[in-house]
């Protein structure tokens, strides 16, 4: 979807979302349940790069600074995070990392926090936006990975045909919403855009799950069978540890 | 738990060695109190990756990543140190599993323990992206969880595998990061960059400029780490002893002091390409030898900056 196909269907009760620097998009929405919602985003599949990380962050971090229930739409159409030697030299590590850390930090301060995927979104800009927010909705058009096939065969040395063959027999590495969504990525899909907006109403209205749970949901789903697991037998082994 | 035990007759401690050349667990050896380490799913648990196989790869039985509990100088320390020679130190399901186990351990311990990261890692594990992608994810917010419950969380950087992609993203939410002149941060890695967008962007064969521009010198000189040491276990150890007494509290006045520090590295440095610029812009005299400096004279110049903060 295009993000002006996008917005009316999730916000018919209107918006003041506008374009803002370095590909960003902001401003407030009117929910079907009546509320306001402060949206922000990345547009136009671009490159996540140290200016617009740290643009976004700044919109999270004005909204953080008051403690409430105002929800946090974040829709998100990038790339990857941007490719070059200079937002590596600045410290690109920290402007994303950054990013990542002002939405736990507004979700930890009572705002609910939604990302809709609309587009791509890959590697370090997928950790830093989509997957840092509570739920993350996949609408058609969106394309998460962690890194494309081609790639992916360039460094296991397999052929591209080989792996595409392994993606039909596990959600482990292959891109794309169903992969993610039967490793516990992805929330929810949504494909009929006249429901969007009572769904993300709807989204809203549950109680914030306690915690991370895409553990739980990448086991149930099938898809990513034993890190929950894992990392319970470790929580465990630690408090036994730490009482003896 | 004492400090003066004669620590070099334990087995496999050794203070001295080098950080870089050690294993993952010659480092939490020699790293924490002697004999003091408890590890928690050890290899005996056999809890090996579920899918390597599909690639005709071998496993490790602990992954790549060790985790447990220790003593360091006598305090609680929960402890999690990646193998860079397994699998370049990639997160996996397995791997990325153990440390978040950890971290929510170390959360419920309410600062009671600190916890130390031994990062040595290419980022996510390819063969299993999806499953490391989303740990990474999982061990950010864990992080984060963590330092909100008041625990100090020191990232520890000078191994072979370097600091890469997703472990880059992990290492900036610890609450300190030391590095040793060896160790390399950054996202995309050089190879990536020069395949993505040509040799002119970045010659990832080009060791010199690679070590510019992630370097530990590079890295603690733009705050982008907060202590630089010697590649030994023992300064890494002493550096660690003042992390976990120098952890900012995850909140927002923290954050809103992050916003504005990296607005003001892009402000003042956003126009640099390579590190002679940032160093004459930064008032460093002879920029072009800061590369040759010896640890010490190093040392010197990176407390002349005052770059030392508590944003993170």
């Amino acid at each position: 979807m295009t993000l002006d196909e996008l917005l009316p269907a999730l916000f018919p009760s209107g918006h003041d979302v506008r374009p803002g620097p370095h590909d960003t998009v902001a401003g407030t929405a009117r929910l079907a349940g009546g509320g306001e919602a402060r949206v922000l985003g990345i547009a136009g599949g671009v490159p996540l790069g140290i200016e617009s990380a740290l643009e976004l962050a700044g919109g999270v971090l004005a909204l953080a600074a008051h403690p409430g229930r105002t929800p946090l739409v974040l829709l998100v159409d990038t790339a990857s995070q941007r490719m070059a030697r200079r937002d590596e030299l600045l410290g690109l590590n920290e402007y994303l990392a950054h990013l990542a850390k002002s939405l736990h930090l507004a979700a930890g301060a009572g705002h609910r926090t939604v990302s809709i995927l609309y587009g791509p979104a890959a590697a370090g800009a997928f950790i830093a936006t989509a997957l840092a927010t509570q739920a993350m909705v996949a609408v058609p058009g969106a394309s998460p990975s962690v890194m494309d096939l081609p790639s992916i065969a360039r460094v296991t040395k397999l052929e591209l045909e080989t792996l595409q063959r392994m993606a039909e027999t596990t959600p482990i590495f292959a891109p794309g919403i169903e992969a993610l969504t039967r490793t516990g990525a992805v929330s929810q899909s949504w494909t009929e855009p006249s429901l969007f907006a009572a769904q993300l109403q709807e989204l809203l209205e549950q109680p914030a799950t306690k915690g991370d749970d895409r553990g739980r949901l990448g086991a149930e789903r099938g898809g990513r069978r034993v890190s929950a697991r894992v990392a319970g037998l470790v929580l465990a082994q630690a408090r036994s540890q730490a009482s003896s | 738990m004492s400090d003066s035990l004669p620590l070099a007759e334990v087995a496999g401690r050794d203070e001295t060695a080098s950080w870089y050349e050690a294993t993952a667990r010659e480092r939490i050896a020699g790293l924490l109190d002697a004999a003091s380490f408890v590890e928690f799913v050890p290899p005996t648990a056999r809890e090996t990756s579920p899918h390597l196989h599909l690639f005709d790869l071998p496993v490790a039985f602990d992954d790549g990543m060790i985790v447990g509990a220790g003593r360091l100088q006598g305090g609680c320390v929960l402890v999690a140190a990646q193998e860079g020679r397994f699998m370049g130190g990639t997160f996996g399901e397995i791997a990325g599993a153990k440390l978040v186990g950890l971290l929510r351990a170390a959360r419920e311990t309410g600062g009671g323990c600190a916890v130390l990261l031994l990062l040595d890692s290419g980022g996510v594990r390819l063969q299993e992206a999806n499953a490391g992608e989303i740990a990474v994810s999982e061990i950010i917010g864990a992080i984060l969880d963590a330092r909100a419950a008041g625990v100090a969380v020191v990232a520890l950087i000078g191994g072979r595998a370097g600091t890469f992609g997703g472990a880059g993203l992990i290492s900036a939410c610890c609450s300190h990061v030391v590095v040793s002149e060896q160790a390399r941060i950054s996202v995309t890695g050089p190879e990536v960059i020069e395949t993505n967008k040509g040799v002119e962007e970045f010659d990832s064969r080009d060791r010199a400029l690679v070590w510019r521009i992630t370097g530990g010198r590079t890295r603690v000189l733009l705050g982008i780490a907060d202590r630089i040491v010697s590649d030994r276990i023992e300064c890494f150890r002493e550096a660690a002893l003042q992390g976990v007494r120098q952890a900012p509290a995850f909140g927002l006045a923290t954050l809103v002091a992050e916003q504005r520090r990296l607005e003001q590295r892009l402000r003042t440095l956003g126009e640099c390409r390579d590190t002679p610029e940032i160093w004459r812009a930064m008032g460093i005299d002879e920029p072009g030898d800061v590369a040759d400096l010896g640890d010490e004279a190093f040392a010197a110049v990176v407390a002349g900056q005052g770059t030392r903060h508590d944003a993170r």
